[in-house]
């Protein structure tokens, strides 16, 4: 039901810009002032998201701490797992941002007859997720040679590369599959694996469904729909976009308006949703923190400079009476009372 | 806010290369390719053009697996007037130069067909005949 209500609304975004970009003028509406207003969203939205979390206090030093921490000389450790230096936490950052290294651990429970509880670990999630991200960071990277003019040349190296097997005309790229097969698989596995089934969510499967629909919209156009998709016209208007002057001056095919109101929409979606991981894989206090609290003292910044240090010492000069009235031992008697003397 | 001598500085990296287009062009659109039109006046081509300048790599690829892959060398007729299947035979004997017609537009989209790995332009065809 959930990925269905997914489906419904990629197809009617579909209907929205197919038919809206038919209607004379309203060219303009889907070239140009969707794309312009998405990205304002996008940018402004990513800006105050980011400012929203460097505005939360972190309390407590929360790294996961996935091995030995530093302690004796002769105790080995773990300097990636458990990183104690800011050295080693960028290393351990750039191995989760650049290779998923906290997916690739992802174990999977399984209960097996006996009863007896297993974990394995699952390397699907880290598989298909890296060949889903690097697709499109390519794919990213590559539409700057409808942004630019000139092309700089590692665009032009980053696309020859994408086209390399040089299949079919236009050549076949080789992020295309890779992005389509990196969300089916991603998608499937959400249907197919129960746990994750269970706690799936609409905004989990819209966002699948969303790139999967920018992926074929895009393939569409590029192999299969190419009535008025000339790639001149297309790029006059995107240099148009990011020069602040965009023209349509020719008839540009429906597909076209389809795959960048699409887009319009993912990027406008992306700071309100989980899309922010974007952003959030750098601001995660359980990775980018060091694990160095034997050694230095993490002050909570909440802390009210007022509430002054109790010690047990200060507790007991404060309930001494009280505590031996009620013959809880305490570690210095009442003084000798003069009245007895 | 905390830990600004970190976030503040990957933010404005974000946006610049989020802005990258913007920054890159410096707000010059440069110019649009105007592809030379055939010197002989000649109107019609196998396509009307719009169709030719969508889906001309299309027609090119087929015609390759054509005439290369199965034999097929039968002529194209169009409007009474016969082509034969091929870039030099076909397509070069109105459009002549390569980089007055194919590359104006191919170098602005940043799209480089392997055509030149086996085909000659005639200006290169006719140099070479001389040099031999």
């Amino acid at each position: 039901m959930k990925y269905a209500f997914s489906f419904l609304a990629v197809i009617a975004l579909i209907l929205i810009a197919w038919l809206g970009s038919q209607i004379p003028g309203m060219e303009y509406l889907f070239g140009v002032a969707i794309p312009y207003l998405a990205i304002l969203v996008f940018l402004g939205g990513f800006v105050y998201r980011v400012m929203q979390w460097a505005k939360s206090p972190v309390p407590f030093p929360i790294q996961t701490t996935c091995g030995q921490g530093k302690s004796l000389d002769f105790i080995k450790r773990d300097k990636l797992d458990c990183p104690n230096t800011n050295s080693e936490v960028i290393a351990r950052m750039f191995l989760e941002i650049f290779a998923f290294r906290s997916l690739f651990r992802n174990t999977k429970s399984e209960l097996h007859e006996g009863p007896k509880i297993t974990y394995e670990s699952s390397k699907w999630l880290w598989l298909f997720a890296l060949i889903f991200h690097y697709s499109f960071l390519v794919i990213v990277l590559r539409h700057m040679r409808l942004f630019t003019n000139p092309v700089p040349g590692w665009i032009q190296a980053i696309e020859l590369g994408d086209a390399m097997l040089q299949i079919g005309a236009p050549t076949l790229y080789l992020t295309n599959i890779g992005l389509v097969l990196g969300v089916v698989l991603l998608f499937g596995r959400r249907l197919t694996n129960p746990h994750v089934r269970f706690i799936s969510l609409v905004n989990d499967y819209f966002p699948l469904v969303l790139i999967l629909g920018i992926a074929i919209t895009g393939i569409l156009m590029r192999y299969f729909l190419r009535t008025d998709i000339d790639i001149v016209n297309i790029k006059a208007l995107l240099v148009g976009l990011a020069t602040l002057q965009p023209v349509i001056s020719a008839e540009i095919g429906a597909i076209f308006y389809i795959h960048i109101f699409l887009v319009s929409v993912l990027l406008a979606y992306f700071p309100f949703s989980k899309l922010m991981h974007l952003g959030g894989v750098f601001m995660s206090p359980t990775r980018n923190m060091k694990n160095n609290t034997r050694a230095v003292r993490h002050i909570n910044p909440w802390n009210d400079p007022n509430i002054k240090p109790h010690s047990y010492a200060g507790y007991e000069d404060e309930f001494r009476e009280y505590m031996v009235d009620a013959g809880i031992p305490v570690e210095k008697e009442l003084p000798p009372k003069k009245d007895e003397a | 806010m905390y830990n600004k001598k970190t976030i503040i500085p990957g933010l404005i990296i974000f946006v610049l290369f989020v802005t990258f287009p913007v920054w890159f062009n410096g707000l010059d659109a440069g110019p649009v390719p105007k592809p030379e039109m055939p010197q002989g006046g000649q109107k019609e081509c196998v396509l009307p053009a719009d169709e030719m300048r969508a889906s001309h790599m299309q027609l090119l690829n087929e015609w390759r697996d054509d005439v290369l892959r199965d034999g097929g060398r039968d002529v194209v007729t169009v409007a009474g007037k016969e082509y034969r299947k091929g870039l030099q035979m076909a397509c070069m004997e109105c459009h002549t130069s390569q980089e007055k017609f194919c590359d104006t537009c191919h170098i602005y989209a940043s799209v480089k067909p392997y055509c030149w790995d086996c085909h000659i332009t005639p200006e290169a065809a006719t140099k070479k005949k001389e040099t031999r």
